[in-house]
């Protein structure tokens, strides 16, 4: 199985900078005017391509997609250096709601669903930019529930007593009423079931392949990840370490030792690992 | 017969009593769903409403309008110093204010009520003003059950009605609308709601708006029963048992802690006020968010939590 060679056209290695959806240059992002999280990260995103975001916890994942949706005003962080730009406009000069108009929308981490709405009243939010009459709309939510058949089984239940994978499907929904062509989906794996982790970036996958959605994931599930992305950023304490083809980094001896859980040779025991990690730093 | 229609006529007229301080109360639980912010602001927002409505009013009547057609135009300019106070709230208070804690806005809406009494008083004067909207007669029902049948105040059956229709319009704006949906998604998480596209800054401008109209609905019906005066803002501490009882959250919680305090504080003046003296009326509402608040913290109707266990 070849996930990265699956679409050699949409690769971001063959694809010329014009292809590029949204160009991350050099961030830096402070919290509170004191705290420095990201320290320079820079990525691409091409258009139709499913890029990984990978890292341990705290690394800067989330505050990477937040800073391309525009998100962290709301926890008193900002973009102190570099920039970012989607289809060549500046994203700090757009609010969020603008974002989402321009086709950028984050599923955030933990579902995040409206609790006391019901599982369509929530799909219905995701439409809330679009100015298309409501049967269009309508024509929509019946393209989502397609996507995700259980949904329509849970249309009239209050997303708050729905099962976690339900509300992940329901984020993922939501986020597909503003038609969006770029997704920020942040750790869709949390707190799942293998089976339904599957199912989910299944979904995702044909989501992308079907609609053209290009799809930024951030991700500590690295082996689906790279399974299933074309391309993969590895962050460490808000610096991109490591980046490459999702193919190349499988194959990469410090993601196999650090993130995939494979060592080669003799099998290492916790304490082993925890010493090769002191002794050598990636790239410090 | 008598003792019961006594009780009766008692637990009417509280029960309409209480219905105008559901009305305050509502304003209350309107903002503090969609945005968190306890807004001190609200019985202020009465008394600009209402000094708005009756001093337009008496302006057009006295160049001859009739009654019918100022009190439409004086209404729709009410609605539209309550859109724009929403509008300059939102853009200089909660605007820059976002994200800060729950206290500084507390602190902010208490900026707010003295802006708002002060710029009120000083667009519009600072006397009682009386206002004639409704009828404020007597009105005897069941003549032929009871012995003198039910006396009530005409105005208070129209407070009533009123905050009917209201909560029913309120209730269908929310449920059925668009904006109504992002507002309750925005009570529910404002950050995943931001997320989707919805904006926030829309969203408490809409609010203050129906916050505003809230308050204007109100002020009719209390400035007819006590003129529109100064002491109007002083209801804001009448809504407080009431949200207390009813819980802050809540649109019916609203309305029935209104009814509860209303018609708790007239029966205890009644029935309790002979055997402890006299002048319950003022404190008893009081006494039963106490109650409540040990009982039952969240209020009667308080958010339920939803947990996935």
């Amino acid at each position: 199985m070849q996930p990265a060679a699956a679409a050699p056209n949409q690769s971001p290695a063959s694809a010329s900078a014009g292809a590029n959806f949204l160009t991350v240059n050099n961030i830096e992002v402070v919290y509170s005017r004191v705290i420095l999280v990201l320290k320079g990260v820079s990525l691409t995103i091409p258009k139709g391509g499913i890029i990984a975001l990978l890292g341990a916890n705290g690394a800067g994942k989330t505050t990477t997609l937040k800073a391309i949706s525009n998100l962290l005003h709301g926890e008193r962080g900002e973009v102190t250096k570099g920039s970012i730009t989607m289809d060549g406009v500046e994203v700090h000069r757009l609010t969020p709601n603008e974002l989402v108009t321009r086709g950028c929308i984050q599923v955030m981490e933990g579902r995040r669903c409206f609790g006391h709405l019901t599982i369509e009243e929530n799909l219905m939010t995701g439409a809330f930019t679009r100015r298309e009459g409501k049967a269009e709309i309508a024509r929509d939510l019946e393209r989502v529930y397609a996507y995700f058949p259980r949904l329509k089984q849970r249309r009239g239940s209050m997303a708050g007593y729905t099962s976690g994978g339900e509300q992940q499907m329901c984020a993922i929904g939501r986020a597909l009423m503003s038609r969006p062509r770029m997704i920020l989906l942040d750790e869709p794996s949390m707190g799942l079931a293998p089976q339904i982790v599957e199912e989910i970036f299944g979904i995702v996958k044909d989501l992308n392949e079907k609609e053209g959605v290009s799809v930024l994931l951030a991700e500590q599930n690295t082996h689906m990840a790279l399974r299933f992305a074309q391309y993969g950023y590895i962050l460490e304490n808000g610096r991109v370490v490591m980046d490459g083809e999702a193919q190349e980094l499988r194959e990469n001896e410090d993601v196999k030792e650090f993130y995939l859980g494979i060592s080669e040779g003799r099998r290492k025991s916790f304490r082993d690992g925890k010493h090769y990690r002191r002794r050598k730093r990636w790239l410090a | 017969m008598v003792a019961l229609g006594q009780f009766l006529e008692v637990l009417l007229s509280g029960l309409l009593a209480g219905v105008l301080y559901s009305l305050v109360a509502l304003g209350f639980v309107l903002i503090f769903k969609a945005s968190g912010v306890f807004n001190f602001a609200q019985g202020a927002m009465v008394l600009l409403a209402g000094l708005a409505l009756v001093r337009s009013l008496d302006l057009m009547v006295a160049k001859g309008l009739p009654f019918w057609a100022a009190v439409i135009i004086g209404l729709l300019f009410a609605a539209a110093i309550m859109a724009a106070m929403a509008f300059l709230v939102e853009r200089f208070v909660l605007g820059p204010l976002a994200n800060q804690d729950g206290l500084t806005l507390f602190m902010a809406t208490i900026g707010v009520t003295f802006m708002i009494e002060g710029g009120a008083q000083m667009l519009f004067g600072s006397n009682v003003y009386p206002l004639r909207l409704y009828p404020d007669d007597a009105w005897f029902m069941f003549e032929n059950i009871f012995e003198g049948g039910i006396l009530l105040n005409k105005l208070d059956v129209w407070g009533g009605v009123i905050a009917g229709v209201l909560v029913a319009g309120l209730a269908l704006f929310f449920q059925w609308t668009k904006t109504g949906r992002a507002l309750r998604a925005v009570a529910d998480d404002h950050t995943a709601a931001q997320s989707v596209g919805i904006s926030l800054n829309w969203i408490w401008f809409v609010v203050w708006l129906v916050a505003g109209l809230v308050a204007l609905v109100a002020a009719t019906v209390w400035g007819t029963k006590l003129g529109v005066q100064f002491s109007i803002t002083f209801l804001a501490l009448k809504a407080l048992p009431v949200l207390i009882i009813g819980g802050f959250t809540s649109v019916p919680g609203a309305i029935v802690g209104g009814l509860i305090a209303g018609a708790g504080e007239k029966l205890a003046e009644a029935y309790l006020g002979p055997i402890i003296g006299g002048g319950i009326e003022y404190w008893f509402a009081y006494v039963l968010a106490l109650i409540v608040l040990l009982a039952r913290p969240q209020g009667l109707f308080g958010e339920r939590i939803i947990e996935r266990i």
